[in-house]
């Protein structure tokens, strides 16, 4: 009685350990994915200017356009519109709505000498100060 | 003395009384068009005229500002989980 009563506290123990484990990769995944940082080659575009946030939430090239600037604008912003078609239909909005929301962020997020698109459709290059937003856009961001 | 001296037109004193009264009728007539040229030219007249561009109300506006504000916590949780594209 003893010994079985012994075998079932260590079938427990080793069931809790087991999904311990399953829960710390979940977050390890979670959180992998999360803190996944941006492709340098794109990290070095955007700090140099050469690319900035539009206004409609893509990335758009802002002086030269050369085919490396191009196609790397391009994959992102196929990323984007996929992971913003997929909101948006989870939000029950649609494609255009989701991408102009996350356009606000993004630009609200950029970091000082980086580009963005002003309402108008000029590039400007961010500064210390707030970033020219959509009137639509919330007034709480930043 | 002639009927004919006693006025200053004397073709007038010579006609039927229906016919003059034919002839100031006429003569207000004539008038009329003046009197009413007159009224239209008085500054005191308010002129109401149509827009040369057709009134749109941009309900659209609030209603996109409204979803945007509904999206925000969400778009923002999106571009935290795919920091590699934003």
């Amino acid at each position: 009685m003893d010994a079985r009563k012994g075998m079932q506290t260590m079938k427990t123990s080793l069931k809790l350990a087991i999904a311990g484990a399953a829960a710390a990769m979940a977050l390890g995944g979670v959180a992998g994915v999360a803190l996944a940082q941006r492709d340098p080659a794109y990290e070095a575009a955007r700090k140099s200017g050469a690319i900035g946030e539009r206004t409609d939430g893509y990335l758009g090239v802002v002086g030269a356009e050369t085919p490396e600037l191009k196609r790397m604008v391009a994959d992102l912003n196929i990323k984007r519109r996929a992971i913003y078609a997929d909101k948006a239909q989870a939000a029950n909005a649609t494609l255009e709505e989701y991408s102009l929301t996350a356009g606000c962020i993004a630009i609200s997020r950029t970091v000082p000498g980086e580009k963005y698109q002003a309402p108008d459709g000029t590039w400007q290059t961010r500064t210390a100060g707030a970033p020219m937003l959509d009137a639509r856009c919330p007034k709480n961001l930043g | 003395m002639n009927h004919a001296e006693l006025t200053p037109r004397g073709a007038a004193a010579t006609s039927f009384p229906t016919e003059r009264r034919v002839r100031s009728v006429r003569r207000v007539v004539n008038i009329m068009p003046v009197l009413l040229g007159g009224t239209a030219m008085l500054g005191g007249c308010i002129n109401v005229s149509a827009p040369d561009k057709p009134i749109v109300i941009e309900l659209n506006i609030n209603i996109r500002q409204e979803v945007i504000y509904r999206l925000a916590n969400d778009a923002n949780n999106t571009i935290e989980e795919n920091a590699d594209i934003f």
